[in-house]
């Protein structure tokens, strides 16, 4: 019979271990890329884990603002033209080609 | 089978897209211009090639992710294989985890939406190797799969996945870095 330390050693390791392969798991997690079984293992973890949570909601939060902040070039006005030149083809509808 | 005839109505509207992908891989203007007028020469001349109902947006992006490698990567001559370092995961959020904690009322992405300037978000991509760099485009900035960006680099999944793992970890460190360089540490003592 175990005596009380060591059963709070054995659920503490037992948790550390979840972390640790929760952690693994961040990236192909938020990708969207994770098998629905082990999806919800994961959101299961982070259900009861704080720690857990607040790593995966900072790497999603940091997912969205990389891609806005990559998105925000303006397009050269002339850009579009220059396609059409090359195909003699009215590509932005203005009725004439360039 | 594409009609060649409808590839400007269904293509021209990814143009903003793949120009800023573009600006991403070629870190210029002049070359993103060249590159994304190249994709669609390239896009309209084997557009009858193209399979209708699948996803064009991935298709055009294939195809200038192709041309970025085998014409203007080489043009650019810059080291494919350097070495990126290993840095411990999470080092972005272990290290800016205190601010948030510091700004309360705000939710963590308003807090990385003003901590993290535009220029320096993409500098810190810009700045990885090609080979970490084109997947974080792929995945990051422009949400493609796995499987597509494996298709499109023709690399396996394993090694999307792990060029992404350590590509990412490499702009957080390098996002920290430009962070602590402009003051971070003592606005947050201010703050």
């Amino acid at each position: 019979m175990m005596s009380n330390d060591s059963t709070d050693a054995a659920a503490e390791s037992a948790e550390t271990s979840d972390c640790a392969q929760t952690l693994r798991e961040l990236d192909v997690f938020l990708d969207g890329e994770l098998p629905s079984e082990q999806y919800e293992s994961i959101r299961h973890h982070l259900d009861g884990c704080m720690d857990c949570l607040g790593a995966f909601d900072f790497h999603a939060e940091l997912k969205i603002v990389v891609a806005e902040k990559c998105h925000t070039d303006e397009m050269p006005p002339g850009l579009l033209s220059r396609i059409e030149m090359c195909f003699g083809t009215d590509f932005d509808g203005d009725g004439q080609i360039g | 089978m594409a009609d060649q005839a409808t590839f400007a109505a269904e293509a021209m509207q990814y143009a903003p897209q793949l120009y800023s992908g573009a600006l991403r891989m070629t870190r210029n203007r002049a070359d993103a211009e060249d590159l994304v007028q190249e994709t669609y020469l390239k896009g309209y001349r084997s557009y009858h090639s193209f399979t209708e109902g699948t996803n064009l947006r991935a298709w055009l992006f294939r195809i200038m992710t192709n041309t970025y490698i085998n014409s203007y990567r080489a043009k650019q001559r810059r080291p494919d294989e350097t070495d990126l370092g290993d840095f411990e995961d999470l080092y972005l959020y272990k290290n800016l985890g205190t601010l948030q904690d510091a700004s309360v009322g705000r939710s963590a992405e308003e807090s990385l939406m003003e901590l993290l300037p535009d220029d320096e978000v993409k500098q810190a991509l810009e700045d990885l190797p090609d080979n970490f760099r084109l997947p974080v485009i792929l995945a990051d900035v422009e949400g493609f799969s796995y499987k597509e960006i494996a298709e499109m680099l023709d690399i396996p999944i394993g090694t999307v996945m792990s060029r992404l793992h350590r590509g990412r970890k490499a702009m957080q460190k390098a996002l920290y870095g430009f962070a602590l360089a402009r003051g971070l540490t003592v606005a947050q003592e201010n703050g």
